[in-house]
Parts: C-alpha cells; sequence; structure tokens
C-alpha cells in the first residue's frame, strides 16, 4: 500500500484518538462537576483543572500531528513501486500516530475519572483536593510519554536516498 | 465489565450521582444532634433545625408547633429531593429509584386496607401514608370489598401487580391475614429487586446485593421473632423468607424451627456477619435489637459511600434520610415529653 496512505492514517488516529481521550474524559470530570456544584459552589473553579488536564491531551494530539503532517513529501513510486526509504517512512509516521493516539485516549479517560473522584471529594472535604490532584497530574504524564515516543519515531523519517 | 463501568456511567448518571452525593453532605452530624439534645423546647428545635438543610422547610411554620409537623416537613424534603432526582434519571436509574419506593407503596396499600377494614375515614388514611409509596388510584383501595376485587380494579395497574399473583386465593381480610399478605407481597418485590440489580450488573449489583441480602435477612429475623407463639405454622413461616441472601437456603431452615429467642439467636450467629450483632445483646434480650440491626443498616448505607459510579447510592441515601427523620423525631418526642435522658437511646448517629 502506499505509504501516503499510513501516514496520513497516523495523522489522523494521532489527532482523532486524542481528542476521543479528551473529550471523553471532560463529560466524565463535568457531569459529576455540575451535579456536586449545586450544594457546594466553592469547588467550580478549583475543580477546572481537571478539566484542563483533559484539554491538555487533546492538545497534545494536535501538536503531533502537525509535527507529523510537516514530516511528509512528495516521493514519485518507480514502476509502481515506492522507494523503500518512502515505505519505511510512511510506517514510522503510522506507528508514531497511533503510539501517540492510544496513549492519549487512555490518559484522557483516567484524567477524566480521577477528576470526577477528585471534585465529588473536595465538595465532602476541601483538603482532598490538592492530594487528589497529584494522582491527576501523574496521569496525565501517560499522555507524555506517548507523544515522546510519538515524536522520537518520527524524527528520523527520510524519504528518498538523497 | 466489572469495574469498567466507570467509563461510561457518567454519560447518563453522572449528574444525578454528583447530586446525591451533596445531599450527603448536609445530613445532621453527631454535633447538630447534640445541639438538638439540649433544646428546651419543640420551638428550639425547629430554630435550631433551620440552621441546617431542613431550613427552608420548616422556617415558615407557625408557632405552636407539633413533632407531627416537624416530621411531616421533614419528609417532605426527602419527596421534593427524591422527586428533582427521579425526573432528571435516565432509563436504568429510573427503574432503580422507582424499585426502591415499592416497599413504602407496599406498606402504604396495606395501611389502606387495613383502615378500611377497621371503617377508618380515606381521607386520614390517606394523609397517613408515606409521600414516596403514592400511587393515582390509591384512593380506590377503599371500596375494595375482597382480595380479589381489589385485585382487579386497583392492583393490576400498578408496578405492584406481579406480586400479587400468589394471593389470589386469600379471600378473607383478617388481621393475621394482612400481614401475611404485607409479608408475602414484600419477599416478592425484594427478590425481584435482587433479580433487577443483578441484571444491572458490576458494582451495583455487588454494592446492592449486599445491601438487600441484609434487609431480607433482618426481615426475616423480625417476621421469626414475630411469629414466635402465633399460629402461623413453620411451612408458612418459610414461605416468607426470601430466595437469596446471607441466610438462604440453610439459616431460612434453622429460623423455620426456632420457637424462642436463644433459637433464633444460634441460627443468626451460624452467620458471621451477623454474629457481630448478636454478641451485643446479652442472653435473652431482645429490646436493644431493633437499634442494633438499625446501627448495622446505617454502617452499609454509609459504607456504600466509598465507591463511586454505582446505583447504591441513591438507595442508601433513601435509608440514611428515612434514619435521620427518625432520629429527628425521638429526640423531638424526648424533648416534648421532657425525658432528655433518654435522647442518647434512640439516636443512630449516622456520621
Amino acid at each position: 500500500m502506499s505509504p501516503y496512505f499510513w501516514s496520513a492514517l497516523g495523522v489522523a488516529l494521532a489527532v482523532g484518538m486524542s481528542i476521543l481521550g479528551a473529550a471523553w474524559g471532560i463529560f466524565i470530570t463535568g457531569s459529576s462537576l455540575v451535579g456536586a456544584a449545586i450544594r457546594v459552589p466553592r469547588i467550580t473553579s478549583k475543580n477546572l483543572i481537571s478539566v484542563i488536564f483533559c484539554e491538555a491531551v487533546a492538545i497534545y494530539g494536535v501538536i503531533v500531528a502537525i509535527i507529523l503532517q510537516t514530516k511528509i513529501e512528495r516521493v514519485d513510486p518507480v514502476d509502481g513501486v515506492y522507494d523503500k526509504y518512502a515505505l519505511a517512512s510512511g510506517y514510522s509516521i503510522f506507528g508514531s500516530g497511533v503510539t501517540c493516539g492510544f496513549a492519549n485516549l487512555v490518559c484522557g479517560m483516567c484524567v477524566g475519572i480521577v477528576g470526577s473522584s477528585c471534585a465529588l471529594s473536595d465538595a465532602q472535604n476541601s483538603t482532598l483536593f490538592v492530594k487528589i490532584l497529584v494522582v491527576e497530574i501523574f496521569g496525565s504524564a501517560l499522555g507524555l510519554f506517548g507523544v515522546i515516543i510519538g515524536i522520537i519515531m518520527s524524527g528520523g523519517v527520510k524519504w528518498s536516498a538523497a | 465489565m466489572y469495574g469498567f463501568e466507570m467509563m461510561s456511567f457518567n454519560i447518563k448518571d453522572g449528574f444525578l450521582e454528583g447530586v446525591v452525593r451533596s445531599h450527603r453532605t448536609g445530613m445532621l452530624t453527631v454535633a447538630d444532634y447534640n445541639n438538638l439534645s439540649q433544646c428546651e423546647t419543640l420551638e428550639d428545635i425547629k430554630l435550631n433545625l433551620t440552621s441546617t438543610d431542613y431550613g427552608p422547610y420548616l422556617v415558615n411554620e407557625a408557632s405552636p408547633i407539633y413533632t407531627a409537623t416537624i416530621v411531616d416537613r421533614c419528609t417532605q424534603k426527602l419527596v421534593n429531593d427524591w422527586n428533582y432526582m427521579r425526573t432528571q434519571a435516565d432509563e436504568n436509574l429510573a427503574m432503580f429509584m422507582d424499585y426502591c419506593t415499592y416497599g413504602h407503596m407496599i406498606d402504604n396499600v396495606v395501611l389502606i386496607v387495613t383502615g378500611t377494614l377497621h371503617e377508618r375515614d380515606v381521607q386520614e388514611l390517606l394523609d397517613k401514608c408515606h409521600p414516596l409509596g403514592m400511587f393515582d388510584s390509591i384512593a380506590t383501595l377503599a371500596v375494595a370489598q375482597n382480595m380479589r376485587e381489589l385485585y382487579r380494579l386497583v392492583l393490576v395497574d400498578t408496578p405492584l401487580a406481579p406480586y400479587f399473583s400468589e394471593n389470589l386465593t386469600h379471600e378473607d381480610l383478617d388481621e393475621m391475614n394482612i400481614e401475611i399478605m404485607r409479608n408475602t407481597l414484600y419477599k416478592a418485590y425484594l427478590d425481584d429487586f435482587a433479580a433487577f440489580c443483578q441484571k444491572l450488573g458490576s458494582t451495583t449489583a455487588e454494592i446492592m446485593g449486599d445491601m438487600l441480602a441484609f434487609e431480607t435477612d433482618r426481615r426475616a429475623l423480625n417476621i421469626t421473632l414475630n411469629s414466635i407463639g402465633t399460629e402461623l405454622t413453620r411451612d408458612d413461616r418459610k414461605k416468607l423468607y426470601s430466595n437469596f441472601g446471607l441466610l438462604y437456603p440453610h439459616g431460612h431452615n434453622e429460623l423455620a424451627m426456632a420457637e424462642d429467642f436463644d433459637q433464633i439467636r444460634s441460627a443468626m450467629e451460624k452467620v458471621p456477619a451477623y454474629s457481630g450483632i448478636f454478641s451485643k445483646l446479652g442472653y435473652g434480650e431482645s429490646q436493644m435489637l431493633d437499634k442494633l440491626l438499625y446501627e448495622e443498616e446505617v454502617k452499609k448505607c454509609v459504607d456504600c459511600y466509598e465507591q463511586q459510579f454505582h446505583y447504591g447510592v441513591f438507595y442508601a441515601y433513601m435509608k440514611l434520610r428515612e434514619q435521620e427523620i427518625r432520629n429527628i423525631m425521638w429526640v423531638s418526642e424526648c424533648v416534648a415529653q421532657d425525658q432528655k435522658g433518654r435522647i442518647a437511646d434512640g439516636i443512630v448517629y449516622l456520621f
């Protein structure tokens, strides 16, 4: 298959799945936050941090997708067959996109679930907020791992022997 | 998948879970009960309660205020909160919340049927019904002359219809049979509720299974205690026990045989979960049992708030509020009758 198919798919997965994860996390956190905030309005401003962490996941996906798409170059197939460098580049951009996409998907869900628990516990006892926030920070590091590996994987792409 | 409902629970029920958990924040604590215990009159109690969550419901009550009014207003708060959540509940949660109220519905039906038997006024009976268990055609229960009419006219349209099928053979409505009817209905209801919770799966099934098992075992215990020395035969007694719970089936066999409190005690102590309760009672004592059972129920309800993303919190909320209203009623009665020394005997502290 054409390396352009793989690389385009990689870019799409990078941004698509990251945003899926971010959206998932935001709705999980948001619904609990709204429900708990009816009676305890003070939690709203602090707990928006959980929503921001989820949003950051989406931004990682966008950044990686932009980086990946700048690495796509035009090469022409010779007799219908692409150069081996082009094939390898296609695969690595695909792999990079999938890595980043999946990592951000689960990171977004994780931060969302912890954020929901954080909002509900903050409503009961405000000293718990910062402690649960630490858990969320560890969770959002997962997305960063995916981004780093994705960038490393796509760093060495070369589309032709030159 | 067990444990994975946290990914999709909030789609439909996240908001209401947040709402019910914030109601839990507003429940009375030990400090509040201490303040209430130090009140001299019912006016003071009303004043203290206005600074709690019950404020908007009590602040406009004219003096003189009675215990019944206080309890009424507090129950009204429970009903309003419940209806607020029920109207916004989605499919599964709505059914679950309805199931929680069927117990009250059964009590209301039995109340009206008994009252009609004793020629009481329908309006007075309707006022005494629990508001969470009302349904549209409840007033027409007073018209029915026997069980068949009762079923055919009124109950076939209510959610209680499937529980009545075994009762169609009972023609007379004297005192003994009414209690049997109540317990048979409750058995069918609890079996049905437990099956529904198991169908919901994962965390809800586990937590509700535990709480309903305790409820059904508690009812089995009370049925046994109340039927010692009456003409209820052992087989009839066994028919009133549910088909699940920690006592099923061997504990039920032993309870059916029991003839006095000590035999009941030895049957219950074989279950490790309940031996703790019975160890707190001395030999031959049964007065404290009610309070201990309430304490155990409250403990289970509070524990179920530890986990997120399940429906058990709604059931627990209803039970905890009712316990709180019972506590307020006890304190108000003690204060009204000037028996403040007995306040500590009757309160079950929630938190």
